[in-house]
């Protein structure tokens, strides 16, 4: 699965008073199996790009390969794009709506016309890969679970369509800390299982600096940057004047170096800033 | 998508008609509505069309986006239409299988239609060149004589000023949930009518949740704040009558006048 945007523009209510022009001319490449984070503030386009990659948007102009077929043409068929990307919304526990879990997560898997069997399978999977447990879980009603629960159940409705493309619109946002951590790890465990791309949309430096393979940085309905996290982090500057920050590692490690500390500002994760100040700490010892 | 809905929301703007005072562009609304009820004949829209168009001349709303909002109640003015054609009793014009439609019938289609057409842009109007918070503002004034009999004034015009408040709100939601299920595989566009209303209960459960959330949100921020209803309330602004309105009053008189002049046809035959 490999997806291609060219010269992507999108105009929000044209011609009316309150048009927004939200995304001009974004071209990019996301291979098979990439992990790509996108960042940007808030109103930058984000949600208004990923949900053209299932073409739940039209574009006003340009077009979105998906395996080298446009789907902004005419007669692709819908259903076969959402079999292949699968778009997890922001709170998207509110789209819960069935008697029980069970029936919620199948709701997807049945619309791709999948059996009743085989989508009874996929829902056990499901459930399962987002940490909850299925026996608890299944036969209660989707409103009377946590916040966080709700949340992953969404989730489960989305994987359970196993989608070669999973999006995913701030997944952790309104999360207390040990929620949002489930829930990373929830995406690497479904990366890892699945094999599949994900796009995660995160205001979280820290998440996209630890997981993407690749970083976009949306600004004002335009591609400011793109790169590897650690490309992309150095330029602290822009991302500054873009109203963005820097994970918290690569934070400390700036701090550090302007305070005549000799470290090195490549850091992203916690992880890596441990290791180098370890470094640090004990090169004067051998 | 379902977001481009016009009916019942504001263009914002400031021309002479955004700035006329809200009491009065009510009044207008209501002496219009009743002066096409008076017209009794085709030569009797024309000073209704000539008084619409200064009015969308005026005001600075793009006739485009009038013209949308009529979109949603398309259904009914072709059903109007469609009904007039063939139950209007008559000198049969053309008939296909058991049904005719007569010279009268088509007359009054178009009339009919004609009508409606004018009932909706003429109210829709309303809504587009005045701010919703002034426009209950107004209805509260234009109901606080009757209050003395009883009739709870503010709080209607609250629950107006809600109701109007949230139809954006509603509409972002629907989309948003729509295209959540979308995503999740749902149709909401093919097959028959049983599969269809079927095919909304993905939509309206979430549909239903999101709306008593909001509303007990609204709630719950108004008792914070105090709220406790109409009595001895008083406004950061208050209503006062400018010259402008003065003369939107004569205006909307010499309107009626010609309205009627015109309609004397009828009245002679009565008389
Ligand atoms: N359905 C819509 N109709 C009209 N304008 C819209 C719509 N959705 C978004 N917009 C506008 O388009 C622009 C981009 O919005 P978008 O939701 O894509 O931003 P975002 O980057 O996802 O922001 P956030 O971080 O707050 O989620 C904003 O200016 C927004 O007001
Ligand atoms: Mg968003």
């Amino acid at each position: 699965m490999q997806i291609e945007v060219k010269n992507l523009t999108h105009i929000y209510s044209e011609g009316m008073p309150y048009e927004t022009v939200a995304l001009t001319d974004i071209s990019f490449e996301i291979d098979k199996g990439e992990f790509v984070g996108i960042i940007g503030h808030t109103g930058s386009g984000k949600s208004t790009l990923i949900q053209h990659l299932n073409g739940l948007i039209k574009p006003k102009s340009g077009s979105i390969l998906i395996d080298g077929v446009d789907i902004t043409g005419k007669d692709v068929k819908m259903r076969d794009i959402r079999r292949q990307i699968g778009l997890v919304f922001q709170y998207p526990e509110y789209q819960l709506f069935e008697e029980t879990v069970h029936k919620d997560v199948a709701f997807g898997p049945l619309n791709l016309g999948l059996t009743q069997e085989e989508a009874d399978n996929r829902v056990v999977e499901a459930i399962r890969l987002v940490g909850l447990s299925y026996d608890e879980i299944a036969d209660r009603s989707p409103f009377e679970l946590s916040g966080g629960q709700k949340r992953r159940v969404a989730i489960a409705g989305v994987i359970a369509m196993k989608p070669q493309i999973l999006i995913l619109d701030e997944p952790t946002a309104g999360l207390d800390p040990k929620a949002h951590g489930d829930i990373l790890q929830m995406i690497e465990r479904i990366h890892e299982v699945q094999q599949n791309s994900i796009i995660l949309v995160s205001h979280n430096m820290g998440d996209i600096a630890k997981l993407a393979d690749k970083v976009l940085v949306m600004d004002r309905g335009k591609l400011a940057l793109t790169g590897t996290p650690a490309e992309v982090f150095r330029q602290s500057d822009l991302l500054e004047s873009l109203g963005l920050g820097l994970p918290p590692a690569t934070f400390m490690m700036r701090v550090l170096e302007s305070k005549g500390i000799q470290v090195s500002t490549d850091i992203l994760t916690i992880e890596g800033a441990e290791e180098e100040l370890y470094r640090i700490l004990t090169r004067g010892k051998n | 998508m379902i977001r481009d809905i016009t009916l019942g929301q504001f263009y914002p703007g400031n021309s002479w008609i955004h700035r006329l005072d809200a009491r009065i562009k009510i009044i207008w609304t209501f002496v219009y509505i009743i002066s096409l009820f008076l017209i009794q004949s085709f030569w009797g829209y024309i000073p209704v069309l000539v008084t619409l168009g200064l009015i969308i001349g005026v005001s600075g709303v793009p006739l485009k986006f009038i013209l949308k909002g009529l979109k949603p109640i398309f259904l009914i003015i072709v059903f109007t239409f469609t009904v007039n054609m063939f139950m209007t009793k008559g000198t049969p014009l053309i008939e296909i299988g058991f049904l005719t439609i007569t010279e009268e019938g088509l007359y009054n289609a178009a009339f009919m239609g004609t009508r409606l057409v004018l009932l909706i842009i003429g109210s829709s109007l309303l809504t587009l060149v005045t701010k919703p918070i002034n426009l209950t503002d107004g209805i509260e004034k234009l109901l606080s004589p009757w209050q003395k009999l009883g009739l709870p004034a503010h709080e209607l015009a609250m629950m107006m000023t809600i109701a109007l408040r949230f139809i954006p709100t509603l509409l972002e939601e629907t989309d948003k949930i729509m295209k959540a299920q979308m995503a999740r595989g749902a149709d909401f566009e093919s097959g028959n009518i049983l599969n269809r209303a079927k095919s909304l209960i993905p939509l309206l459960v979430p549909l239903f949740i999101s709306a008593f959330r909001i509303a007990q949100d609204l709630a719950m921020a108004m008792e914070a704040r105090c709220y406790r209803g109409g009595s001895h309330r008083t406004r950061m602004n208050g209503m006062k009558l400018k010259k402008k309105d003065g003369a939107a009053v004569i205006l909307m008189l010499l309107y009626l006048a010609v309205v009627i002049s015109q309609a004397q046809g009828l009245f002679g035959r009565f008389i």
